[in-house]
């Protein structure tokens, strides 16, 4: 198990370079600069230009601004916004748990829905609900982001009114943030104060439902195939029928026997997610103006900022991965013939 | 009366249009302590039986039977419920594949714990206790140290032991064996052979013996089913089958045991396989491979006839050629 570790690590060191050089190299590609984007419209004086390039360090060859940057990121320095001046890590640190409340909520509504559908899909295969669950999610697997969250928003927002049309919480609250999660603030705020904040909760919570749903449908898809076929192949297996010629009750030789070891593709599955959910996260957020990492991005990089999006990315980056690595931890957890392996 | 009755058992697969008979009209009684062989080759229905009786198949099969009843108990119109208060308690069964029988998530001891739990509510130190006895009475070594094993830490016989103390867990009235040493190695195919048998005499359990190795059943069996295509070919008792087979299978089986100890799978002594779904002759399902076949057998199925001590399914039973 040790070395199983260990080996994942070294596979680290090369993802990390491979990330930066991609990023590096990305956001350089797209044409106009840092300078050009800040004046905009207005006409440049050449001089002016090459002056605040060279403040900004940006004058320097390719391979210079790339081992400077390498450099700063070995010092532990991820540099600081070129527009707003903070640092990147204080920008994502504030804006992370925006990120994160979303991400979760998503993942939340993914995994409870997609292993129930999985399962009784499973269970009762070739019944119209296991056509129906395989149909829907085939649609739900290829459901492009954007027009999902536009449709839903015209529907459940502007039709019926139920839920708001963008952002974590109606502007007439005025929460502390200590968390950084809506939920728990608005929560906290509520029992502080119940006079003033009523109603917070259920605003952060209604709120959250359809940008959660939109980022979960893909994942939710996934999770419910993978866990049907999961269930049919472990159905399938002898000690299932040693199971139930022990005579346990069908709930038990399901949850105990069957899921168990279903879930052990599964789990990789969800696990590998994450990387989905925080490409998602980009697009979802931009539709629902949530004020997470993914919206932070997306205006980084029409800001030509670099130092933003590079290490912006990296740090999600190192997240993902940092994910699928307990992941596989928990994989060789929750199958002993992996945690025993030599 | 016996401990298991088994009239006019047939059991299809398949859509209602086209079906296939797994098992077609098998009767079968076992009685109290008796140990009762059920030899055929691969496909002749073993498997579907016993687990039809046991209501194992899952809605995949259609059983049909006038009689299907165990310790005076119908398994026929009895709720899923009540079975399974039976199943796993008072008959138990052990599968071919010892490797693949047991859940490969939990410690042999949480598997053996869990029969005893959910049938005799035993907990604490006493279900620990019992689990120790169990499998020291299958003769593990090291009992304690192996109760916290997975099943990927031990070897096939010994999983194969481990599955034999969950059958027997709650001293069961009958244990179903089917092919229990057929995936093991040979040195050890005796001693696990040897367990059961012991096991059958100090529990007084009945045993059925499902094997496609007759030498096997010859020594220890006190009655004998050959099954062909899904038919019982002839049932007879021990040893008279074996001085005197009356069904051409039968002869041809007991023909075989030199080979078929040794480990081969087809019959040397009767070219061909048991037909499947969609190869069953008409007349006698084993005219086309029969060394003694008529014409008679191929328009006509035989029906079972009886004989000194038991049934036969031939037109020309060997015997009463040889009169
Ligand atoms: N679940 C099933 N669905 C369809 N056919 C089956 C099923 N189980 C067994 N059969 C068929 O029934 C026949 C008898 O099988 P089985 O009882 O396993 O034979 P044996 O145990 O004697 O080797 C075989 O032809 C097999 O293919
Ligand atoms: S009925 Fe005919 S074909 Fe069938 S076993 Fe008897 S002799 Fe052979
Ligand atoms: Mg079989």
């Amino acid at each position: 198990m040790l070395s199983f570790i260990f080996r994942r690590l070294g596979l680290l060191i090369p993802t990390f370079f491979g990330i930066t050089l991609l990023t590096f190299g990305l956001i350089r590609m797209i044409p106009g600069d840092p300078v050009e984007v800040m004046v905009g419209e207005r006409t440049l004086d050449p001089q002016m230009h090459a002056d605040a390039m060279h403040r900004l360090g940006l004058d320097k060859p390719l391979y210079a601004q790339y081992v400077d940057y390498i450099g700063n990121l070995l010092h532990g320095n991820l540099g600081e916004s070129l527009v707003t001046k903070t640092s990147v890590w204080t920008e994502f640190k504030t804006l992370f748990p925006a990120t994160l409340e979303l991400a979760l909520a998503a993942m939340a509504f993914a995994v409870v829905f997609g292993l129930l559908a999985g399962v009784i899909a499973a269970i009762k295969r070739g019944s119209i609900f296991d056509h129906g669950v395989m149909g829907i999610s085939l649609t739900g697997f290829s459901m492009p982001i954007f027009w999902w969250g536009l449709i839903l928003i015209m529907f459940f927002s502007v039709k019926l009114g139920w839920t708001p049309v963008s952002g974590r919480l109606d502007l007439a609250f005025d929460i502390t943030p200590r968390t950084g999660f809506m939920l728990i603030d608005t929560w906290l705020a509520e029992a502080a104060d119940p006079s003033a904040n009523a109603g917070a909760f259920k605003d952060a919570l209604m709120h959250l439902i359809l940008p959660a749903i939109v980022l979960g449908t893909i994942p939710l898809a996934v999770i419910a195939r993978m866990t049907r076929s999961s269930m049919l192949e472990v159905l399938r297996e002898d000690y299932v029928r040693t199971a139930r010629a022990k005579g346990l009750s069908p709930a038990r030789v399901i949850f105990v026997h069957t899921l168990r070891n279903a879930l052990i593709p599964v789990l990789t599955v969800i696990g590998l997610q994450v990387g989905t959910l925080m490409g998602g996260a980009v697009l979802t957020e931009t539709i629902f103006s949530w004020p997470g990492i993914g919206k932070w991005l997306i205006d980084a990089i029409s800001r030509r900022d670099y130092p933003v999006v590079q290490n912006g990315i990296l740090i999600v980056a190192t997240l993902v991965i940092i994910t699928n690595f307990i992941v596989d931890i928990l994989y060789g957890v929750a199958n002993p013939r992996i945690r025993h392996a030599k | 009366m016996s401990l298991l009755e088994i009239k006019n058992l047939s059991v299809e697969f398949g859509s209602e249009k086209n079906p296939f008979r797994a098992v077609e009209g098998l009767d079968l009684i076992v009685n109290q302590g008796e140990i009762v062989g059920i030899v055929g080759e691969s496909g002749s229905g073993k498997s579907v039986t016993m687990m039809a009786m046991m209501g194992l198949l899952e809605g995949q099969g259609r059983i049909v039977a006038d009689t299907l009843q165990f310790d005076g108990k119908n398994l026929l119109t009895i709720s899923a419920r009540e079975r399974r208060k039976i199943v796993g308690k008072d008959i138990a069964m052990i599968f071919q594949d010892p490797m693949t029988s047991l859940n490969p998530s939990y410690t042999v001891g949480y598997q053996i714990m869990e029969v005893l739990k959910i049938h005799q509510g035993l907990r604490g130190a006493a279900l620990k206790q019992r689990a120790l006895e169990l499998m020291e009475m299958v003769e593990i070594p090291a009992a304690a140290s192996r109760l916290n094993a997975y099943p990927h830490q031990l070897s096939g016989g010994m999983s194969q032991r481990v599955v034999i103390a969950m059958a027997i867990a709650c001293n069961p009235k009958l244990l179903i064996a089917d092919e229990p040493t057929t995936a093991l190695d040979v040195t050890i195919q005796a001693q696990i052979m040897e367990l059961l048998v012991n096991l059958q005499k100090s529990q007084n359990m009945a045993l059925i013996m499902i094997t496609h190795d007759l030498a096997v059943v010859a020594e220890v069996a006190h009655k004998v089913a050959v099954m062909y295509a899904g038919q019982v070919a002839e049932m007879a008792k021990v040893p008279g089958i074996f001085r005197t087979p009356t069904h051409p299978y039968t002869e041809a089986l007991l023909k075989s045991i030199p080979e078929h100890s040794k480990g081969a799978h087809r019959l040397s002594t009767l070219p061909g396989i048991v037909p499947g779904q969609y190869d069953r002759p008409s007349g006698c399902l084993l005219s086309p491979r029969c060394p003694y076949v008529q014409d008679k057998c191929k328009a006509q199925r035989p029906g079972l006839t009886a004989i000194d001590g038991g049934v036969v399914r031939c037109h020309y039973p060997i015997t009463a050629k040889e009169a």
